[in-house]
């Protein structure tokens, strides 16, 4: 389907005024606002900060009120005393390093692999990670202040660096990239004292903010490539099932992390179904809640009906 | 092969794939040159401080270094508060756990729960005996300022320490300054020490300590593996190795014991000489 076949009338609706369109790119989600309501233009930004800072307030009222219920960081965590969780970005580091840890350890990496792998990868990115409200905020601010330009680096970059981080883990026989990855360094900082790693992660936002639009989480962060590619069959997708209602007012693009992952969906480029299956995707729900003509929807992978 | 290089015009396939191979050249150039970058960096922030030691049942520090994910749960379980993760700045592999002696030893826990706490082995939990850990070596590295040096009675290392008697014993010895007391010297044995630092923590000194934990590496020289030392042969063999001894005696000294070589036995000892030098500098403890 492509962007002619679409009725003249509701193109027309999108830019109703000149003033309008610079407002639309400032502000992207606006015209949902006025339409579905605040609450439900804003609810999977608010479920999912509920999910992230939810997740860090369980982290941290052990430390701050010595209620523990889960001990250590997103790295290696115990839940309760029973159960274990571990990143499975480090345990690949650690392996390629030339380590093989203990069963704990093991069977925390593997909870959290079959997690994401039947959820979806990068849901970690964008309902987990903390660097997240990071380059959210950054990505909000060069919104509202207009910024643009900056060279941005190929989104492929991350999947190339994915590689070499876990070829210097062989080369030093250690966790190479544990001594400046951002995300580990900020919830461990958030948990354990930051010391100078505010400086990295101040860094991740001047780069997005100034630099790269979405520079760090969808071009460089090797972790949410490892992640990605954990989600190529992930179960949790964005369909854009009511795409024929689209008025092309490019909100979804303007607020989506990854906007490469939308067109194939939304205007049937090399495929058919209305799904988003690329692993990019972080199944944020950003684009389902900035639509005001309601064309995205969060379903699984076997849901390509269109409406 | 010879159509294609007749024709001199790109044929329009070969362009996004020239365009393809630009772009990953790229790609995989700006990551390798990240990650040397990150690699290099890693390289040179991995020494650790002297200062810095390991918990018990620590790997090897290279081996540390490939197992430790990092995660603090070594921190969380040590009871006094002893274990840190380190912080980016703090000069230690970033996020890795250490503590330092001085500041708040190690209480030597029976049941080791740090090492009970670690999902990686990056403690190892080969080690059920904390009188078998070594987090690190103690060295009396200051005979100036210490008291027992000094030819006070303080033994605060000694009495703190909690293998008392094995790890650290009073050596008594003659003290050359009033030429009438014992000193009773702290001496750190290697192979009862487990490096918990409880003593560096005690002494009295105000602000640096004179006996301080090392790390291994540091605080001990490597053995001398050719020289065969002659009481240790002498007790495998049940015999000295090069034979007896010949005692050949000395003219003029033939009524003293062998290997008396004073020339009047009832004469005072010789007085040291005013000013150091020499082999033997006149210095005392």
């Amino acid at each position: 389907m492509s962007t002619g076949q679409l009725p003249i009338g509701e193109k027309g609706v999108a830019v109703p005024e000149a003033g309008a369109g610079r407002a639309a790119t400032l502000r992207p989600g606006l015209e949902a606002v006025h339409t579905k309501g605040w609450l439900r233009a804003s609810k999977w930004l608010l479920l999912r900060r509920v999910s992230q800072i939810g997740i860090l307030a369980l982290f941290l009222v052990g430390p701050w009120f010595g209620l523990w219920i889960v001990k250590g960081n997103l790295s290696s965590s115990l839940t309760l005393g029973v159960l274990p969780l571990t990143d499975p970005f480090l345990l690949a580091q650690s392996f390629a390093a030339g380590h093989l840890p203990y069963r704990e350890a093991l069977l925390g990496g593997g909870i959290v692999l079959a997690f994401y792998l039947l959820l979806g990868g990068r849901l970690y990115c964008s309902w987990v990670c903390p660097v997240n409200l990071v380059t959210d905020a950054a990505a909000w601010l060069r919104r509202r202040l207009g910024l643009k330009g900056g060279k941005a680096p190929d989104p492929r970059l991350r999947y190339a660096l994915l590689g070499f981080v876990l070829l210097i883990a062989a080369l030093t026989g250690t966790l190479a990239w544990e001594w400046v990855n951002p995300v580990s360094m900020f919830h461990r900082g958030l948990i354990f004292g930051f010391g100078l790693a505010w400086g990295i992660v101040g860094g991740v936002f001047l780069y997005d903010l100034l630099i790269v639009s979405r520079g760090w989480c969808s071009r460089i962060c090797p972790m949410g490539a490892f992640y990605g590619l954990l989600g190529r069959t992930a179960l949790l997708r964005v369909t854009a099932d009511r795409r024929r209602t689209c008025n092309d007012c490019m909100d979804c693009f303007a607020v989506c992390p990854e906007p490469q992952v939308i067109r194939p969906a939304l205007k049937a480029v090399g495929q058919s179904h209305p799904l988003i299956l690329d692993q990019d995707c972080t199944t944020c729900g950003r684009c389902v809640d900035v639509c005001s003509k309601n064309v995205f929807r969060i379903t699984t992978r076997f849901d390509r009906s269109e409406s | 092969m010879s159509n294609a290089r007749d024709n001199r015009t790109p044929r329009p396939a070969s362009l996004p794939r020239r365009r393809f191979f630009k772009e990953m050249a790229g790609v995989a150039g700006g990551a390798c040159l990240l990650a040397s970058g990150v690699a290099l960096y890693s390289r040179q922030a991995s020494a650790l401080p002297a200062v810095a030691l390991r918990p018990p049942g620590a790997l090897a520090e290279s081996e540390f270094l490939a197992a430790c994910v990092r995660c603090g749960l070594c921190v969380r379980d040590c009871p006094y508060h002893t274990l840190k993760l380190s912080e980016l700045g703090d000069g230690i592999p970033t996020g890795t756990p250490y503590f330092e002696a001085r500041t708040i030893p190690c209480e030597m826990c029976e049941d080791i729960p740090c090492v009970v706490a670690c999902p990686t082995g990056a403690l190892d939990r080969s080690l059920t005996d904390i009188d078998a850990a070594r987090m690190g070596l103690a060295v009396l590295i200051d005979h100036e300022t210490c008291l027992n040096f000094l030819g006070l009675r303080c033994d605060v290392c000694y009495r703190v320490c909690p293998v008392i008697d094995k790890a650290i014993t009073l050596e008594k010895t003659h003290n050359p300054r009033s030429d009438r007391h014992a000193m009773l010297l702290p001496t750190v044995h290697s192979d009862h020490c487990t490096g918990c630092g409880k003593c560096e923590q005690a002494c009295v000194l105000p602000g640096e300590a004179a006996i301080k934990v090392l790390p291994i590496r540091l605080a001990q020289g490597s053995r001398a593996e050719h020289y065969r030392r002659g009481w240790e042969e002498r007790e495998a063999a049940g015999r000295s190795l090069i034979g007896d001894q010949l005692e050949l005696p000395v003219r003029g000294m033939e009524g003293q014991a062998y290997g008396d070589t004073r020339l009047r036995p009832d004469a005072p000892p010789p007085q040291a000489p005013e000013r150091p030098g020499g082999v033997d500098s006149g210095w005392r403890p």
